[in-house]
């Protein structure tokens, strides 16, 4: 198990070093340094000197990859790549290019994104569950068939609609909800109610319909019918035995997701004004704020990796006949 | 079957409860903390973060509105005056303005300019002007600093101001305002007036060379501005000081009412320096200190800003005289009261505009601008083409104010260009011609829902030198007739295509149609009309637009390279000067050679030697005449196509009073006034929850609920049998 | 003169490729049972109508020529589809702003003249809608209903005679499930749909219009190929990677599926989002290079909406990719494969003859499911700014400016329920016929 996790560790310096690499080409064949310099230093009276100034200040005046005026290993130390993203390696993310420090920003966001986040998944979950457990228990009813036909109707909605037309509802027409906003403590609750609520109902369709799918293949085992022949009522077969052996996928398919609920939901976030990492990035990238960016591609790719680790492990502890090697 | 009931029964309880923990309060749908908004509060909101509130940095609009209210500079313009005017703010009267010859004698008032070498403003401060609360302020018994080293270790939990302890205050001294002359020019700052600076106050280019030397030396952390000299600025004494220019630079006192020019205590800069607070964010770019009558309590810039009023305030009262009219308009009413008038400010992070616009027709914003979208819903306009609102507007009591912004969008040449550059005549008719063609009264009442005023030269509304109805026309574009303005008929511009050597549009010496490029930077999907738009008003002199779409970057480096054709821009004045209007095409800031403001490129030597006259004379008839001189000689250049003037639209609730639009000040926070009361119970009025639609959903999933069961109950049955 | 953008002639290709690849599968029984059991299920055979009337839009979007329009001086080059063409009357009725649905006034007031000449705020009348009629207020009512009358039966009749074909077709064969009455029955509706649409449209906005006047419909119909383009031409890019790699990685296993893994590990762990925008900037910037190619606002737009293609190709081949590693892995296990292989076979043959083979259904499904994700998918990106060009039409395009107009009073709901509706349709067909393929190459609920 020790050995597992150092080699998946070491496994994973290869993979961030090429996410880096990627990160940094892209950005800067979109952007020069003297684009971001100007970005920054804003509209009116920004002078060559300034610019000039700016990018050295930052270290964004060496070359990218290869530096060709050094000897030796300088060659490639003395590059923005190198600068840049040592300190990335070791979770040093340094100050953003507009001077602010990014582990602060990313302590200071992370909380209320984690705050709709956390209650959808578990909301979301649970409803899921249910509605799929629902269709299975009235399976060849008219209820199985009218239940998934919605299910399919529902994820054929984009999300965008679910946003705006629950805003309108709730939020102007019944006035029910704050429209948007969000409150720190106890308060919070009434602003991620309609938040929390339309992404949980905005994922029923695919997600009944998944978890549907994995306890039909389940009921339909030779042990849940010798169960049911039992005598077992369909009501205790379903939760006994067709949710508990179902738990695996369920479990495996949550915990990949775990580690990337600190990033947030974009377009939820920012229809509902919540301070939350969601736009962070998207936002960085507007500004040419090429520090965020990096820091946020590194922080989203490791936590990713950490997603991969968490299910092997995950699958170990939920089904002893799993060992890693 | 009683098991079920159970169940319904508990479900029903929940959803109860639900509703109940959801309508706390009366209104489930305030967005701020419940009898928050019985308060003197003013609720407004920001799309975007402000980047920089350090006074040395902010530059922006959006920056403005926030640090206007905490920062005090020596002047501020008076709020209800017109034509505006500057009044000590912070000064104890307006400065002494003293000219002095190459040998340092003192001049007359009068002399000419040529003889003066330097300008010496002599400036007074109040006295007994106290900074707002503040952790870098605060000492001990011993008179100590409190918090100039923290520990480390010691400090725990800081997020922000209001985690220390102890805040303390100091007087304003005359040493302030010099400190702060000296963060112009410091290295890290790069303050984007520095450059402009250095030109004008004698010896801040050395002083900046010489902290560039110290600050790569000493690398990052407080760098001590005091133990600079800095030749050009004097203090005279705890309340007064002086500042000398190179030569005669009468704008200089349009500078002096910005934040740039604000008082900074050199303890912030020693406090704001420690890393313990550098990694925290708690910064001067995020926390400030000044005089103001306000100071941020709380800045989440992803979520919410609160100023507070400030307790230290120093006294100061709302005007009491106005421009004739004010009085029957209200604005008078408050006169001699105390300032500021309103207690509280929290401005949310709003990057929507639907939400906003809901809320505050909701009553939980105070104001709100008016995007395209609900202009109709908001304004209709009246028989004489003047704007009102519209009745369920007038219904709920909102109000509108309107104002010509003093700024100027307008299409540019770039006057470099073989095709559509050049100074002869030929190339001026070409310019004119299409300068006729583009129909902005009809792009204004297209795109803008007629927010907005055909330019008729360079200068905006409410500048010195703007001259209104007839003698302000643009005579190569328009026409005087019957008391209106009249642009002149496509025919003619026909005609000076034809003059211009392109009859119908096609180039005379090669027989092949003309082809002009526009560049602009296309964002939405309404870019689309805007584009097509463009290209109609071109065909209609029988040119080929062709648009040229980039990116922001792509568009600032080919304007910086000179290498556009046809290019759209705007302007905004940075004070009520027509110089900070006309520099705009002065020869030596040309973009392309000299890397000015200059974007056009447009280099005219008799317009640079009245530009050079205009700039540095004092208002009076004879500069008039100089602005008339130069207005016709641009007209008929046409360097540029003058677009027009936005008119912003702003719409209050009737429990916001003392609003009076004034574009060139930035603190009218102060004067203005909220009705609390009245807010509250009308909010009550407007927002009453409707639980039925709920409710009825809730039944409509029981009943599906029911009849599944009664749908496995009878399968049941079946197979039993 | 025909044009042709980029994204037509990849369009034709993808089809082209498509058509080949069904001809061989017919001699292939493992594939053509199961999909003979997809012709049984009605709902899917209805949705793979209403896929083939969408398909048969975006092709005639995707025929592009220039000279046949009659624009002034800078517009006689801009090039039009055939559907446009076909659309003309729609195209070129854009009245100044907002109108709702069938409507002949205008939705806001602004001064207008009266009969005297005297000015008054009041609802203007419409430039090009009811422009036909005298006295719309008295007879728009009337002359909607004898219209969609005349429509509807000029249209039912054109689908009956479409249907009668098809009929005659199934007659020798046995196979075609009850399914296929469902085809009839969908052939005549869509009929009746075209005829009363092709009947109204011309003389009022069905849809109304949007915020520069220019009719729903017809945004919504051109907005038609945007998605099928965003949903089709991305499987240009997955395909080809996700079946390569995916094979050799699980086929030669070792160091090959260790590059390959490390690949796709890679490219998912960087976000989506920040991939997608970085490739527009890189069109724009790369657009500004060769300013003389890209002048028109249509080729812009087109690599545009092409390079979001590829770009959305490039960041979901990962999954099919992964899922062909894991069934080759198990394949080369099979007996026949180690058979072969024990022959002496050499390695492409095998892939060729008894790994390829054995995949199609997976990559059909995955192609299947990706498809309606991708469409949805647009809309989100246009909010974020970084979908198609904002020129284009799409439904993300019509979403992200019409969300705005829910806050005006009254509602304008036209452009929403537009983009909406014809957007729910098509997810909604490929949702419900990738179900329907899903199931049938299902081994458990085999026959």
């Amino acid at each position: 198990m020790m050995t597992y996790l150092v080699r998946r560790m070491l496994y994973a310096l290869p993979l961030l070093v090429g996410v880096n690499i990627l990160t940094f080409m892209l950005f800067f064949v979109v952007n020069t340094p003297e684009d971001m310099a100007r970005m920054h230093l804003g509209q009116k009276h920004v002078t060559p000197e300034a610019i000039q100034q700016w990018t050295h200040e930052r270290g964004y005046d060496q070359p990218l990859f290869f530096n060709g005026g050094e000897a030796g290993s300088k060659v490639l130390t003395e590059t923005v790549f190198y600068q840049k993203s040592v300190g990335l390696f070791l979770f040093r993310f340094g100050r953003s290019d507009a001077g602010r420090d990014i582990k602060a920003d990313i302590r200071q966001r992370m909380w209320p994104s984690l705050a709709i986040a956390v209650p959808s998944l578990v909301i979301g979950l649970l409803v899921n569950i249910s509605a799929a457990l629902l269709l299975i228990f009235f399976r060849l009813t008219w209820m199985e068939f009218w239940g998934s036909a919605l299910c399919v109707a529902l994820m054929s909605v984009s999300s965008l609609f679910y946003i705006i037309g629950g805003q309108y509802l709730l939020g102007r027409l019944w006035q029910l909800a704050p429209i948007s906003g969000y409150a720190d403590g106890m308060e919070a609750f009434r602003f991620l109610l309609l938040p929390v609520l339309l992404s949980v109902v905005a994922g029923i369709g695919s997600g009944a319909r998944w978890y549907r799918a994995l306890f039909l293949e389940e009921v339909e085992r030779d042990y849940v019918r010798t169960a049911r022949a039992k005598g077992l009522s369909e009501a205790a077969a379903l939760f006994r035995h067709v949710l508990r052996n179902a738990m695996i996928p369920i479990l495996t398919g949550v915990v990949v997701i775990l580690p990337l609920l600190f990033i947030g939901s974009l377009i939820t976030e920012s229809f509902f004004a919540i301070p939350g990492l969601g736009s962070y990035t998207i936002d960085a990238i507007g500004q040419q704020d090429f520090a965020v960016v990096r820091a946020m591609v590194f922080l989203g790719s490791v936590l990713y990796i950490l997603g991969l680790l968490l299910t092997d492990i995950s699958y170990t502890l939920v089904d002893p006949r799993v060992r890693l090697e | 079957m009683i098991r079920y009931l159970q169940a319904i029964v508990s479900r029903a309880v929940l959803l109860s409860l639900l509703l109940a923990v959801t309508g706390c309060g009366d209104r489930p749908n305030d967005p701020y903390p419940e009898n928050e908004s019985a308060q003197r509060t003013l609720y407004s909101g920001f799309a975007e973060r402000p980047k920089h509130l350090d006074p040395a940095r902010a530059y922006s609009a959006d920056e403005y509105q926030i640090i206007a209210q905490i920062y005090e500079p020596l002047f501020q313009y008076a709020y209800l005056k017109r034509p505006y005017q500057l009044e000590p703010l912070t000064a104890a009267g307006m400065p002494d303005i003293i000219y002095r010859d190459r040998q340092g004698r003192v001049l007359p008032d009068n002399a000419a300019e040529a003889d003066i070498a330097t300008t010496d403003y002599v400036l007074t401060i109040r006295p007994g002007i106290l900074y707002q609360p503040h952790p870098a302020l605060a000492k001990d018994g011993s008179g100590a600093f409190l918090y100039h080293h923290l520990d480390e270790n010691r400090q725990g939990d800081l997020a922000g101001l209001a985690d220390f302890p102890v805040h303390g205050t100091r007087e304003l001294k005359a040493e302030d305002y010099l400190y702060q002359i000296k963060r112009l020019v410091h290295p890290a700052l790069h303050s984007p007036v520095a450059e402009l600076m250095k030109e004008h106050i004698v010896g801040l280019k050395t002083l900046a060379e010489q902290l560039e030397r110290s600050y790569a030396q000493q690398g990052k952390g407080f760098l001590d501005l005091r133990a600079y000299p800095l030749e050009g600025v004097e203090v005279l004494g705890d309340y007064q000081f002086r500042i000398r220019l190179a030569g005669k630079y009468p704008q200089f006192r349009f500078w002096l009412a910005m934040p740039f020019f604000a008082p900074m205590p050199w303890e912030a800069d020693v406090f704001y320096a420690q890393p313990l607070l550098l990694a925290r964010n708690i910064s001067l770019d995020w926390f400030p200190l000044g005089t103001g009558p306000y100071q941020l309590t709380e800045n989440n810039p992803n979520r919410r800003m609160v100023l507070e009023r400030n307790p230290h305030h120093h006294e100061e009262f709302y005007p009491s005289e106005g421009e004739p009219g004010d009085e029957a308009r209200g604005y008078l009413r408050d006169q001699g009261t105390r300032l500021p008038i309103i207690d509280r400010v929290v401005m949310s992070l709003e990057k929507e505009t639907i939400p906003y616009w809901n809320k505050f027709l909701q009553g939980y914003y105070d104001f709100s601008g008016l995007a395209s979208d609900n202009f109709d819903q908001a304004v209709q306009f009246s028989g004489q083409g003047s704007a009102e609102l519209t009745p369920e507007m007038q219904a709920r009591g909102i109000q509108l104010e309107t104002a010509v912004a003093t700024s100027l969008f307008y299409l540019g040449f770039n006057m470099q260009d073989p095709v559509v550059g050049g100074l002869d005549e030929a190339h001026c008719r070409l310019r004119q011609a299409i300068s006729i063609a583009i129909d902005y009264e009809e792009f204004i009442s297209i795109f803008m829902n007629g927010r907005g005023v055909a330019a008729q030269g360079i200068l905006p509304p409410g500048i010195f030198g703007y001259q209104e109805g007839e003698a302000g026309i643009n005579r190569y574009v328009y026409d005087w007739q019957a008391g209106r303005l009249r642009r002149k008929s496509i025919e003619e511009a026909r005609q000076l295509m034809r003059a211009a050597g392109y009859p119908d549009g096609v180039d005379q010496q090669t027989g092949q149609p003309l082809v002009l490029y526009l560049d602009t930077t296309a964002r939405g999907p309404d870019d689309k009309s805007l584009l097509n738009w463009y290209r109609k008003q071109f065909a209609r002199l029988g040119i080929q637009l062709v648009i040229r779409a980039t990116d922001y970057n792509q568009f600032q480096q080919k304007m910086s390279n000179g290498n556009a054709q046809i290019y759209q821009w705007g302007w905004n004045a940075d004070y009520p000067d027509p110089e900070n209007f006309f520099f705009l095409l002065y020869g030596p800031n040309a973009k392309k050679t000299h890397g000015g403001e200059n974007a056009s490129n447009y280099v005219s030597p008799e317009f640079d030697h009245w530009f050079e006259a205009m700039r540095n004379m004092d208002d009076g008839p004879s500069r008039i005449a100089i602005i008339e001189r130069l207005q016709s000689m641009i007209r008929h250049d046409a360097p540029w196509v003058f677009g027009f003037h936005p008119r912003h639209f702003t719409l209050h609730h009737q429990w916001y009073q003392n609003i009076k639009p004034n574009l060139m000040a930035n603190n009218e926070l102060k004067y203005q006034r909220i009705d609390a009361g009245l807010r509250a119970s009308l909010q009550k009025r407007w927002n009453q929850p409707h639980y039925l639609p709920v409710l009825l959903l809730f039944l409509l999933a029981l009943g599906i609920v029911m009849a599944g069961v009664y749908a496995y109950r009878r399968r049941l049955e079946a197979t039993a049998l | 003169m025909i044009v042709l953008f980029w994204t037509d002639s990849l369009f034709f290709l993808l089809l082209f490729a498509a058509a080949i690849v069904l001809w061989r599968a017919r001699q292939d029984e493992h594939l053509v049972r199961p999909l003979r059991k997809v012709t049984h299920s009605r709902s899917a055979m209805v949705s793979a109508v209403l896929l083939l009337a969408y398909l048969l839009v975006a092709v005639l979007d995707s025929i592009h020529f220039t000279g046949g329009e009659q624009g002034a001086g800078a517009f006689r080059n801009e090039p039009v589809s055939v559907l446009d063409w076909l659309l003309t009357p729609l195209r070129i009725h854009v009245e100044k702003t907002y109108s709702a649905p069938f409507a002949c006034d205008a939705l806001s007031r602004e001064m207008i003249a009266d009969a005297t000449g005297q000015m008054l705020w009041g609802l203007p009348r419409l430039q090009f809608a009811c422009s036909h009629l005298e006295h719309p207020e008295a007879t728009a009512a009337a002359d909607i209903a004898s219209r969609s009358l005349q429509g509807l039966l000029l249209g039912g009749l054109a689908g009956l005679l479409l249907a009668a074909p098809l009929w005659g077709w199934r007659g020798s064969r046995e196979w075609l499930g009850p399914g296929w009455l469902a085809v009839i029955l969908t052939v005549v509706g869509l009929g009746l749909i075209a005829g009363w649409l092709a009947a109204l449209a011309p003389f009022y906005h069905v849809l109304g219009t949007d915020k520069v006047g220019m009719d729903v419909l017809y945004q919504s119909l051109k907005s038609i190929r945007t998605g099928l383009m965003i949903g089709t031409l991305t499987t240009l890019v997955t395909l080809p990677l996700a079946l390569l790699l995916g094979t050799l990685a699980g086929y030669f296993r070792g160091w090959v599926d260790d590059v390959i893994q490390y690949v796709y590990t890679t490219l998912n762990s960087i976000p989506g989002v920040l991939l997608i925008a970085a490739s527009i900037l890189l069109t724009q910037v790369y657009m500004g290079r060769h300013e003389a190619e890209y002048a028109s606002l249509g080729w812009r737009a087109d690599l545009r909406l092409l390079f979001l293609c590829l770009i959305l190709g490039l960041t979901s081949w990962t999954g099919l990719c992964r899922l062909l590693r894991a069934e080759t892995l198990k394949l080369r296990e099979m007996e026949y494969v180690q058979a072969a292989r024990a022959l002496g076979v050499g390695h492409l043959m095998i892939l060729r003859r008894h790994i390829l083979p054995n995949l199609m259904h997976l990559v059909l499904i995955s192609v299947a499911l990706d498809f309606s994700s991708l469409v949805l998918a647009e809309a989100v990106l246009s909010y974020v700014n970084i979908g198609v060009d904002p020129t284009t039409e799409s439904w993300g395009n019509m979403i992200n400016s019409a969300r705005l107009e829910m806050a005006r009073e009254p509602v304008v709901w036209w452009s929403l329920a537009g983009a909406f509706g014809f957007m729910f349709v098509l997810v909604l067909a490929a949702n419900l016929l990738a179900d329907a393929v899903r199931d049938a190459f299902d081994p458990r609920r085999a026959e």
